[in-house]
This record gives C-alpha cells, structure tokens and sequence, in this order.
C-alpha cells in the first residue's frame, strides 16, 4: 500500500495528530500557561477544520473497511464547523479556577468522540461501524461527569454509560443476527443477500433502535433529558448538536445504502418514529422550566422532524436530512451559546430568570430570539426552509398524513419557543440577568451561529451542494 | 413607451435599512432621531409610492387600454426543485402599487402621530424600529411576486405585529394579546401552507402570473380532480382563505383582534385598521383569477364569511364600552364587507364590480378608520382611559380632534360626500346584483355601524359634561397633523373613478351610483344616526331604557356572544383536562419524581451503587426494550399483510 492512499483517510489521520501533540503539550504545560495551551488547542482545531474543506481524494482501504466519499467529507466538514463552534463557546467555562487544570482533558475527549463518529460515517463494514460508535460513545460519559464536584453531572455520566452499554447491546444483538443470516460484515456483501426475511427484518429493527438511542428518538430517549440537564452545558450543546448530527448522517447512509433491500420494514419504524417523536418531545418541552431540560426536549423533537426526510428515499430527502441538520446545528449551537453563557456568568438557568433579559442584554438576546426563531421555523430564518424541504420531502413521496402531524407539531412547538422569547422581551423582571459581558471566544462563536441561521437561509447554492452529493434508494 | 419601474425596489430596501440602523444602533442614537430616522425613510418610501402609482396610473401603465402586469424585479431567491424555484421580487399591477400608497400613507401618519403619543415611553427607539420593520414586511408582502414570497413577508408581518402588540411589556394583558394574536393567526396560516403546497403540488409554480394564466392546464387538472366532494382547487383556495381569514379576522378566528387593542394605539391605527388585518382581503384578490374563474364555490364561502362577520361583528360592537374595542369590531366589520363584496364579484367587466368596490373600500377604509384610531388614541392621550363611560363633553376640549372624528364617523357611515359613502354603495350595488340576501344583510349592517359609530360620538364628545382630574388639552402638533391630513383624505378620496383603475380584468370601465341602492342605504344610515342622537346626545338618554328592555341580547352582545369562553373551554376544559393533565402528571410524578428520587439517592453516597440499581434507569431501560420489541412485532405484523 502506497503512502499516498493514507490520504483517504487525511481526516482521521489529521486529527489523530491534533491530539498527540496536545497531550505532548500539555505534559510541558504548567498552570501559567494553561491559558496559552487553550488557544493553541483551539487554533489547532480551526486549522485541521479548516483542512477538511479543501478536495480530498476519495476512496476505499483496508480492504473496503475504510471508505470515503464527497457525501462523506461534507457530513465531517458539517461536524467540524459544529466542534469548533462548541470549543469557541466552551472558553469561557474552561477557564474558570475549578477547570483549571484539567481544561485540556475537555479537548481531549471532544476530539476522541470526534474521530469515533468520522471513522463511524466513514465504515465499510459493521466492524468498523461498531468500533467508531464505541470510540464516539464511551468519552461522552466522562464529559458528563465533567464537573466532578457536581453530583448531577456525575449522576448524568453514569446514566450515560450504563443506558449507552444496554443500547449497544442491541445494537450488537442486531449485527449479530445480519451476521449470521449473511453470513458477512461488509455492507457490499450483506446488501446482496438481504431478502426481508423474519430475522433479517427483527435485526433490522434491532439494529434502528441501537442508532435510535444515539439520536434519541422515543421511546430511546429517557436519558435525554437527565443528561442534557446534568452535564455541562457545553457539554450539552455538544451532545444535542454534533453526537446527534453523527448518528443522523449514518443512519441516513447505512438505510440508504445497506438496508436498502430492507425498506418495507425501516419505512413503517421510521414512520412511528417520527410521529413519536415528534409529539412527545414536544409535549414534554412545553412544560419544561430548566431550559437546559427545555432545549433536551426541544432537541428530540427536533430529531423526529428530520426522520421525514429519511423516509421519503429520494435524493432530495437525504439532502434535506444534511441540510436540516446544517441549519440544526447553527441554530441550537445560537440557543445553548446563549444558556451557556448565562449560566456560567451568574448560575441561572430557568426561564424565570430570563424575565426582563432584553433590557439587560440585548443582543444576547436578539441571538437567542434568532436561535429559537429558527427552531421553531418561522420564515425568513435558515430553520424555516430546512424544515420547509424536510416536509416537502415527504409529501414528494405522499406521506399526507405524516406531514399533517409534523405540521401540527410545529404549531405546538412555536407555543413554549415563543414563551421563551416572551419572558426575554416581554415580560418584566425586578432584578433581572445582569449585563454579561461573554469573553471574545464565546461571541465570535455566537457570531458564527447568527451568520449561520441568517446566510443558509438566503444562500442556496448550500442546498445545491448538499443535493450535489446525496443520493436515493 | 414603458417606463422602467425598477426603482421600485428601493421601497421596501430602504424600510429594512432603516430597521436595521435603529434596530441595532438605536440605543447609542437619542430617541428622538432614531424617530426621526425612521419618519424620513418611510416619507421617503411614500413619495416613491406616490410617483409609481402616478406614472403608473396617469402616465402609462396602460397598453392598448388594458393595465399591465410588470415584474419591476424578479430575483431567483432559493430552488428546491429543477422546476420549482423561490423568488423574490416586485410586482406591480393596480392592486399592488394602490396598497403601496395606502401602507406608506398610513405608516407615514402613523410614524409622524407617534412623536406625539409615544414622547416620553420607554423604548421609544424599539418602536420605531419595529414600525420600520413591520412596514417593510408589509410592503413585501404586497409587492410579492409570487405565493412563497407572500407567505414569507404574511410571516414577518406576524412577527413584527407580535412585536408592536407586546410593546407595553409591563401590562399583563398586553403579553396575553400578542400571544394570543399570534397563535391565532399562526393556526390559520397553517391553513395557508397546505394551501400553497397544494397549489405548487400540482402547478409546479408559485408564481402569480404563471398561476393566472388562462390557458393553464395545472389549474384546469386541479379543478377537475375530486377531493371529499370538491375540486382540489377548491380545496386548496379555501385553504389559502383560511390564512386569509386568520389575518383578516373572520369569524371564527377573529378572537384575536380585540384582544390586540391592548397594544399602543397608532399601532392599531396601522396594524388592525388599514394595513395588516386588510391583508386577507387582498391575498384573495391577488388570487381572484383563480377563484372567480375555477372555483366559485370557494368564492361562495367568502362571500358567507365575510356577510356573517360583517353582521356578527357590528351586532357586539353595539354594546362595547371600551372605544378601541368598539373600534376593533366596527373593523371586522368592515372586513366582512370587503369580503362580501369579492366574494358576490365575478371576472371581467362590470361582473367585476364587486372586485373594485372591495379594493376601493379598502382605500377608503384605511382613511377613515385609520383616522378613527388616531383619534381615539388622541382622545385616550386626553383623558387617560379607554372605557367611553369615562367621557363626556369633550368637543370644548379637544376641537380638532372632534371635527376630524366626527368626518371619519360620517365616512364610515356612508353619508354622502365623504368617501365611505361611495365605496359602500358599490359594494351594496354589486351584493344587490348577487343576491338579495347579502345585499339586505349590507343594508341592514349599514344602519348598525352608523348607529354604533354615533353612539361612540355623541357618548365621548356630547352627553354628560364631566369635571376632569387634568383638564384635556389638545394633542400635540404632530398628532393633529396627521388627524387632519387624514380628515381630509377621507372626505375626499371618495371622489377618485375607482373603476377606471381597479377592475378584475385590468379594463377600466364605468360605474355609476345605483341610486335606489343610495338612497336606501343613506335611509338607514340617517336612522342609524338619529337613533344614536336620541339615546346618547344628552345626557341621561333613552340608552338605559332600552337596555333594560332587551337584557339578554344585551347581554348576549356585551359578551361578543361569548366566543371566548366556547375557545377557552375547548382548550381549557377538553385539551388541558384530557391531554396536557395526564401528560403533565405523568412527568412530575414519573420522571420528575423519579429524578428527584434519584438526586436523594445519590446524595446518599454511601448507597450510590445501589441506589443506581434500584432507580429509575432500570425503567428507561425496560422503556427502550419495550418499545423495540413493539417496534419489531409492529414491522413483522406490518410485513406479514
């Protein structure tokens, strides 16, 4: 093998690098320089980021394990832009005394998971699959134990890794059983000899339900809600944004791909899924008072909209799936900036507090109105048109019904988003969130994500490209 | 020669400007010149709507005698489909540029009359920031292109009247109302997305002039196509209706509108008199191609919408103490009529009469109740209440105020001269020609709003002289100015040949005054008024006498028939008791329960390790099995049939 074929896999390689020289880094690190260390850290990440746009060679190795495509580097380049967005807005918290020496461990984990889900979008075959997925899933427990001296995060971390491990057992369970009647592991062979038969359909639904969990859709996503408000909220961000964009791309992949054979049994899941979803997460987001436990709920519901573009099979449902999840990230990264932000400022994080938060901070608040706008999908924001295509999508392929419902959902949505914005704007407070002044970092990452709600709403060559690369059933 | 109309753009380009500059830099500006900043753009943005509509009217719009339909600008915004693209741009006809002078007008009044009645408030720049907002919304939505452009600028015309309504953030009732505003018509505007992707399904079109062309075999397949016993045509343009209706608040979904008062008074003059509530109006005469010429059934639910409200809405607005409210009714009212009047219309010529007398009431309309809003907001400045039981005499005090509201009274009215007077006639004309039914419900709904309009008159500025805490003075300079500007527009503007502008077909033609129609309806209109004079005009009138007579219709009326209450037992009673209760007791008591279990278990550090195992994961996790075995029994039995 050639040196030159390595570079299929320039990503991972990149960013394996990354992390050996920070570890290298901070073993020559005191306390002095922690500060210095994380900018380096964070510049490191912009320009291994910033890599991943130029033309990559596309590709297979070891043998079809390890492949790669134009659909999947724009997936990474989609996760890459959502990390750094995270690490620009996670300064601020890192810095303070109780992180002190250990900030860099954040990084650290951040990138593990990182490379876990681009060799994860990457896999040739179920082994690989598998394999990525562990790397992806077993850091995340940490990072929600990361406030150690919490117990509630601690709590979230455990949760994390125990439900995490049950659902990778299924997960295993429905491999094992597209082993044994395949008798392979590689997607090229086992696409051949899927026939839609007993066992074949119970690992596929097996197999859906392990992913399900990574995405959390219900009924696989009671941890959701528990870990999101445990965790920090960094932490949060990250798993609501880039974990679930990772599981998102995959599944979209491996249905359109492997599973192909096998769409008369993922259709009708993935439709129950969807109307699931949908409407519990949303049933429980209009009571939420933690808005840590609200953007949980938020997001899940949120994940249940992208399962209609998944269903419709076409081209243009898988670009709409990207493309939903490209304004998805932008938008919840605007939302949680903005909490994160908060919270570490003055600890508050319920929509009481945020009474009277437009005259304190306004453009803080603007970005949040933005963010949740967005969310809810009111026009002319990006997150109107991503759900827009995502509808249109299946209604292409005459899931009337499943619209409606997605319709109606939205109507509810936009009630507890718009209660969000009222107690910013409207109501009125007596002592209200105190000016905040976020460090450098944080906004430019909060500039990031305004640019991306305003820019790939209005500039659709986005959307071009992402279609450019998709394909159907 | 055809002039270049594409300085057009400029209109709604320089609103968004404006916005942006006071929206994001008005608190290092003094208030006042954020106002001013703002006043100027929108003055601006009127003298280009003047000259467009004169050179497009007077000058030459016309080719071969026939207005032309100009695209001043078209850009591909979005494409989401080879065939399907989303376009943004500037479509100027008869319609379009006659609601770019009414919006600028109005708006212009309205930004002027505000540094008057908004000196002093806080968040004096925010608002005029959201007014330079909501005019460019607006202006978009009435120079759309297309059916996707007018959904996206009908959207932010929702955001940025939520914005205005909510603007007195420290009254309760205030944040209520803008909710309430725009979930309603948020509801109604999911109609209006159905609706469209209907429409775009089958056309593959969102464009207006695509979609009206004749010979557009989409349409006639549309129309063909059965759906539950209509055409899909129908289905999709009762639809889009819906929308229209939740803007315009037709009954059922005007609950919104009266609520909405509780926002600053020169936004109701702009928002719910003349702008935004019309939008309805004119979304369906945007389309009024496609519903006169394949789908008059949908035109017959216009038609009854817009009768029954007309007549509901005037019936409350008898008994409403409360001046703004009485005003709110008297506009669903008035929308009704605009209604009425296009739903009886049908295509081309003098069939086409219904058509012109709905645009002309809508510029009609604009003047005067535009004008009746501003001067209730003058006479609220004056005497620091809503409610009509607290006035009395105030024409000593407030002269101008009183000549420029009793105009706007008589133009509601229809008396002849004054400009309501011509446009309801034809609107009773061609109701007449329709059908008897919504001609003598028109008629009757004539007498009604006169007689309400005077009994809001005679009660605020005759009846009983009051001795004041704070003797009311006269507004301030730029208050009456606008009041006068628009007294005057609403006495003359009556007299403008509106047919020889507006028509269903673009063709100018001739209207004359129906004189029976005239004299019947100025008959009732001076009942109305006389009726009105004897029970409020002196103090201690027949008012008490008859409501003593009639105690339960009264009642019936005062509670606007109690609609409110039906909506809120609907949600209260059925939603909140048999959904959101169970839903609610099931996460306090079962996930929030077990999570706060859970945190006094691990507080407990000693019994983490078991407290882990006997909490509540072992229940996510028999959820997550649970629901996968039912998923996999669900595919197997589905796979099986």
């Amino acid at each position: 093998m050639e040196l030159s074929t390595f570079m299929i896999m320039r990503n991972e390689l990149t960013l394996i690098a990354v992390v050996l020289v920070l570890l290298i880094a901070e073993i020559f690190s005191t306390k002095k320089s922690q500060g210095a260390l994380l900018n380096f850290a964070t510049l490191l990440f912009a320009i291994y980021a910033a890599i991943g746009f130029l033309p990559g060679s596309e590709g297979e190795i070891f043998g079809g394990m390890y492949r790669s495509t134009p659909l999947i580097m724009v997936m990474k380049n989609v996760l890459n832009v959502g990390v750094l967005v995270v690490l620009l807005q996670s300064q601020g918290w890192l810095r303070k005394p109780e992180n002190e020496n250990r900030a860099l461990e954040f990084f650290l984990l951040t990138f593990s998971t990182l490379l876990g889900m681009d060799y994860m979008i990457s896999s040739g075959d179920f082994l690989m699959f598998y394999l990525g997925l562990e790397l992806a899933t077993l850091p995340i427990a940490a990072l929600a134990a990361y406030d150690v001296y919490r117990l509630k995060s601690t709590e979230a971390g455990i949760k994390f890794v125990l439900l995490a491990a049950l659902s990778s057992g299924i997960l295993l369970y429905g491999i094992s059983l597209i082993y044994g009647t395949t008798g392979s592991l590689y997607y090229d062979e086992v696409l051949g000899n899927l026939h839609m038969n007993v066992l074949q359909i119970v690992a596929t639904v097996f197999f859906i339900s392990g992913v399900a969990f990574k995405i959390s859709l219900v009924p696989f996503h009671l941890w959701t809600a528990d870990v999101y408000e445990g965790s920090p909220t960094n932490v949060a961000a990250y798993l609501s944004v880039v974990s679930k964009g990772a599981s998102v791309f995959v599944l979209v992949t491996l249905l359109f791909t492997v599973f192909k054979e096998m769409v008369l049994a993922w259709q009708p899941v993935i439709y129950v899924l969807a109307i699931l979803t949908m409407t519990i997460g949303n049933l429980f987001a209009l009571r939420q008072q933690n808005l840590q436990r609200f953007l949980a709920f938020s997001s899940i519901a949120q994940a249940g909209f992208i399962l209609l573009g998944m269903i419709s099979g076409t081209q243009y449902g898988m670009a709409t799936v990207i493309y939903f999840v490209l304004v998805y990230v932008f938008s919840n990264l605007g939302a949680f900036g903005v909490v994160a932000m908060v919270k570490n400022a003055t600890g508050k994080i319920n929509i009481d507090d945020y009474d009277g938060f437009y005259q304190t901070n306004p453009r803080l608040s603007l970005v949040m109105m933005l963010a949740l706008f967005s969310l809810a999908g009111i026009p002319p924001v990006a997150g109107f048109f991503g759900k827009f295509f995502l509808f249109a999508a299946a209604a292409g392929e005459g899931h009337y019904w499943l619209v409606l419902i997605a319709v109606l959902n939205t109507i509810i949505s936009l009630y507890y988003y718009l209660l969000v914005v009222k107690a910013m704007f409207i109501n009125r407070s007596e002592n209200p969130i105190q000016a905040i002044k976020g460090d450098g970092l944080a906004r430019i990452g909060l500039v990031i994500s305004v640019l991306g709600i305003l820019l790939i709403g209005f500039y659709s060559p986005v959307f071009d490209w992402v279609q450019a690369v998709s394909f159907g059933l | 020669m055809q002039t270049n109309f594409s300085y057009t753009i400029w209109i709604p380009l320089v609103l968004l400007a404006s916005f942006l500059v006071v929206g994001l830099f008005g608190d290092k500006l003094r208030p006042r010149l954020s106002g001013l900043i703002s006043t100027v753009v929108i003055l601006f943005g009127a003298v280009l709507s003047y000259w467009t509509a004169f050179q497009y009217f007077l000058v030459n719009g016309k080719a071969d005698g026939v207005y032309q339909t100009i695209v001043a600008a078209d850009y591909e915004w979005l494409r989401f489909y080879d065939t399907l693209a989303i376009k943004m741009g500037v479509l100027l006809d008869p319609i379009s540029i006659m609601m770019l002078v009414v919006v600028t007008t109005i708006s212009s009044m309205v930004h002027i009359y505000s540094f008057g009645y908004m000196k002093g408030e806080k968040g004096f720049e925010r608002f005029y920031a959201f007014l330079s907002l909501f005019s460019f919304s607006m202006i978009g939505l009435v120079i759309a292109t297309n059916l996707f452009q007018m959904y996206i600028f009908w959207e932010l015309v929702g955001v940025s009247s939520f914005l205005l309504i909510g603007f007195y953030y420290e009254k309760p009732s205030a944040v209520a109302a803008s909710k309430k505003a725009f979930i309603v018509t948020r509801f109604a505007d999911f109609g209006f997305l159905v609706g469209i992707l209907l429409l775009s399904y089958f056309t593959k079109t969102f464009d207006f002039q695509e979609l009206m062309q004749p010979d557009n075999a989409a349409i006639a397949e549309m129309a063909g196509l059965s759906f539950m016993g209509m055409s899909v045509l129908t289905l999709a343009l009762v639809l889009i209706f819906m929308g229209g209706a939740g803007k315009s608040a037709m009954f059922p979904l005007h609950i919104w509108l009266p609520d909405a008062m509780e926002g600053p008074t020169p936004v109701s003059a702009l928002i719910h008199a003349a702008t935004m509530v019309v939008a309805g109006v004119y979304l369906v005469a945007r389309l009024f191609g496609l519903y006169a010429l394949h789908a008059p059934d949908a035109l017959s639910v216009v038609a009854a919408v817009g009768a029954f409200t007309s007549l509901f809405a005037a019936v409350i607005a008898l008994t409403q103490t409360d001046i703004k409210r009485v005003l709110a009714f008297s506009t669903m009212s008035q929308i009704g009529y605009m209604m009425l009047a296009l739903g009886v219309s049908r295509y081309g010529g003098t069939e086409g009469l219904g058509y012109t007398a709905s645009m002309f009431h809508l510029f009609t309309h604009a003047m005067f109740k535009g004008l009746l809003f501003l001067g209730a907001g003058a006479i609220i400045h004056a005497v620091h209440s809503n409610e009509m039981t607290d006035m009395g005499g105030l024409r000593k005090y407030l002269p101008i105020t009183h000549v420029t509201f009793l105009i706007a009274a008589l133009a509601i009215s229809g008396i002849p001269p004054f400009s309501g007077f011509f446009s309801k006639d034809i609107i009773l004309s061609a109701a007449y020609e329709h059908h008897p039914v919504y001609f003598w419900t028109g008629w009757a709904v004539a007498g009604l709003t006169a007689f309400y309009m005077f009994r809001l008159y005679f009660s605020i500025f005759w009846g009983e002289n009051r001795e004041y805490e704070h003797k009311p003075h006269e507004a301030p300079f730029s208050m009456s100015f606008a009041l006068i500007f628009l007294g005057i527009m609403s006495a003359v503007v009556g007299f403008i040949p509106f047919s020889k502008y507006v028509s269903s077909d673009l063709m100018p033609y001739e209207t004359h005054l129906h004189m029976n129609v005239a004299v019947l309806s100025v008959v009732v209109a001076v009942i109305g008024i006389v009726v009105a004079a004897v029970m409020y005009m002196k103090p201690g009138g027949a008012a008490d006498k008859v409501v003593k007579a009639v105690p339960g219709l009264y009642k019936l009326s005062l509670h606007k028939f109690y609609i409110d209450e039906i909506y809120l037992f609907v949600t209260h009673k059925i939603i909140f008791n048999y959904i959101s209760r169970p839903i609610a007791w099931f996460d306090r008591n079962v996930v929030d329960g077990s999570m706060n279990g859970m945190a006094w278990v691990t507080n407990k550090v000693s019994n983490k390790i078991k407290g882990l195992q006997s909490g509540q994961l072992q229940q996510y996790a028999f959820v997550m099995i649970a629901g996968m075995v039912g998923l996999a029994l669900f595919v197997l039995y589905w796979a099986s049939r």
